[in-house]
């Protein structure tokens, strides 16, 4: 590798790692939250509920992500201004967070779901028996201790959500991977930046997942 | 005497399968009653329809002289004045001893947590586990996690106590740690539902003793007569098994 090319690209790279993490984080944030009630809802008693809770998860696990990031950057905008009533500009980087929101979503729904039905049923039993409410049994004992267990999980499908975000060079944003492409043809030498954003992911990914492993066993234990 | 639990003619129904057929009966203030019968025979879920974890769909159940199956009943807070002691202690594992016996208190009741903590301590005391506040379930012995389990349900203040086989999943040098506790409740005055087999504690502590078989109740009567002379063969079956062990 001809370091003397790729070191005055280091910061422009670390601008597009710095989103490529944002995006991550906040897409894990908004998945989790969402999916723990798409999980609720498909745990619901309430039938109507159950199925467009399961039909949501059936559907977006249907369909290629990258149709989704595609098919948002052209609603997002659409929608918000429907809801809002006056043209309002959203960037590639919204509609794409929303896109992975929704998207991730319907695959933490059904760790969040795995997780709560591997809580011993007397467990809620008792937290009602003692006068909670659904909401409090699920906030105060359910979910803390499926959380715990599924941490693990969540954290691998994390990590597959980032090498997924490089699927935003369909809408232009500048991710890490499509500034080490860029920078790379600008100079006419895209394999040694290639490469070297090969091993970026592979090692963080890699490092990761080995870190989830270690907290798997420690967990079990 | 006035009734503090009172069900008239409960049936219920999974599905096809009928797992109470008009269940009728009473526990006054102040009484102990024993539920005994045969695995399957439909205890759990007759004391589970008293605090409305089951629903059922036939009869009425009457605590206190509130309706559980009126549509119109707040049965989070029917079910917070009625304590439930279950057979695998269900004890909060991710939460400390002093956090399992204050988390209720608070969110349910509103108390401050300095009240709940001290008041979860002093029935940590009663129970003889002050010592482990700290501690988290999974670090106690199982005689000692089900008394922190009937000290969670006291910390409520609840009018009556059901108990589901609360001794059948200890070891047996802890069933009497467990029991010596329920004995002291039920001198002390406690309305108390108890499903169990200990039939020591039964002639000791009950003053009646329900008889349960196929989701019926076949007998229903003072501890003497139960032990003296059951009417029903199935009762005679029951106890000559159960008192052979
Ligand atoms: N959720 C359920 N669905 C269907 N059948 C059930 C359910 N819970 C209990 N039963 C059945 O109801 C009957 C009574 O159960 P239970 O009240 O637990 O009996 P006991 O406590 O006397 O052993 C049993 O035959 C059991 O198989
Ligand atoms: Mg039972």
């Amino acid at each position: 590798m001809d370091f003397s090319q790729i070191l005055p690209a280091l910061p422009g790279l670390w601008q597009g790692m710095a989103l490529t993490l944002q995006l991550l984080i906040l897409a894990v944030l908004g998945g989790v939250a969402l999916g723990t009630l798409i999980a609720l809802g498909r745990l619901s008693h309430h039938r109507l509920l159950a199925s467009a809770a399961k039909l949501y998860v059936n559907y977006f696990r249907s369909i290629p992500l990258l149709l989704v990031i595609s098919w948002f950057y052209l609603v997002v905008p659409l929608v918000l201004q429907w809801l809002t009533g006056n043209p309002s500009p959203v960037g590639p980087f919204t509609s794409c967070l929303v896109a992975f929101v929704m998207f991730e979503a319907a695959y933490f729904a059904e760790i969040v779901r795995a997780g709560i039905q591997s809580i011993p049923k007397g467990q809620a039993g008792a937290a009602y028996a003692i006068g909670m409410s659904y909401g409090q049994v699920m906030r105060l004992v359910i979910l803390p201790q499926a959380f715990r267990k599924m941490t693990p999980l969540l954290l691998q499908q994390s990590i597959i959500l980032f090498q997924d975000t490089s699927l935003v060079y369909a809408v232009g944003l500048m991710d890490f991977l499509n500034t080490a492409r860029s920078k790379g043809d600008i100079i006419g030498q895209p394999d040694q930046f290639l490469l070297l954003a090969g091993a970026v992911y592979f090692v963080s990914s890699f490092a990761a997942s080995a870190l989830v492993k270690r907290l798997q066993q420690r967990l079990a234990i | 005497m006035s009734a503090m639990i009172r069900i008239n003619n409960v049936s219920k129904w999974y599905g096809e399968f009928q797992v109470l057929t008009e269940c009728t009966t009473q526990v006054a203030k102040g009484e102990v009653v024993v539920v005994c019968g045969p695995s399957g025979s439909g205890k759990s879920t007759l004391i589970k329809c008293v605090n409305a974890l089951e629903a059922f769909q036939k009869g009425e159940i009457i605590v206190d002289g509130t309706s559980v199956g009126d549509a119109k009943t707040d049965l989070p807070k029917l079910r917070s004045r009625v304590g439930m002691v279950f057979q695998h202690f269900e004890l909060f594992p991710h939460l400390s001893i002093t956090d399992n016996l204050a988390i209720a208190q608070v969110k349910v009741l509103g108390r401050s947590q300095d009240e709940a903590t001290e008041k979860g301590l002093k029935l940590l005391n009663r129970v003889g586990l002050k010592a482990h506040a700290h501690k988290y379930p999974g670090q106690l012995s199982g005689g000692q996690q089900q008394r922190v389990a009937i000290a969670r349900a006291l910390s409520m203040d609840p009018i009556a106590m059901l108990f589901d086989e609360p001794t059948s999943a200890l070891d047996p040098e802890m069933i009497n740690e467990v029991l010596d506790v329920m004995t002291e409740l039920a001198q002390e005055g406690m309305t108390m539902m108890c499903v169990t087999h200990e039939m020591g504690f039964a002639r000791r502590v009950a003053n009646r003793v329900i008889f349960m078989d196929r989701g019926q109740i076949i007998e229903d009567c003072g501890k003497e007569e139960f032990f003296g002379s059951p009417r029903s063969e199935r009762a005679v079956q029951f106890l000559s098994k159960i008192l052979q062990h």
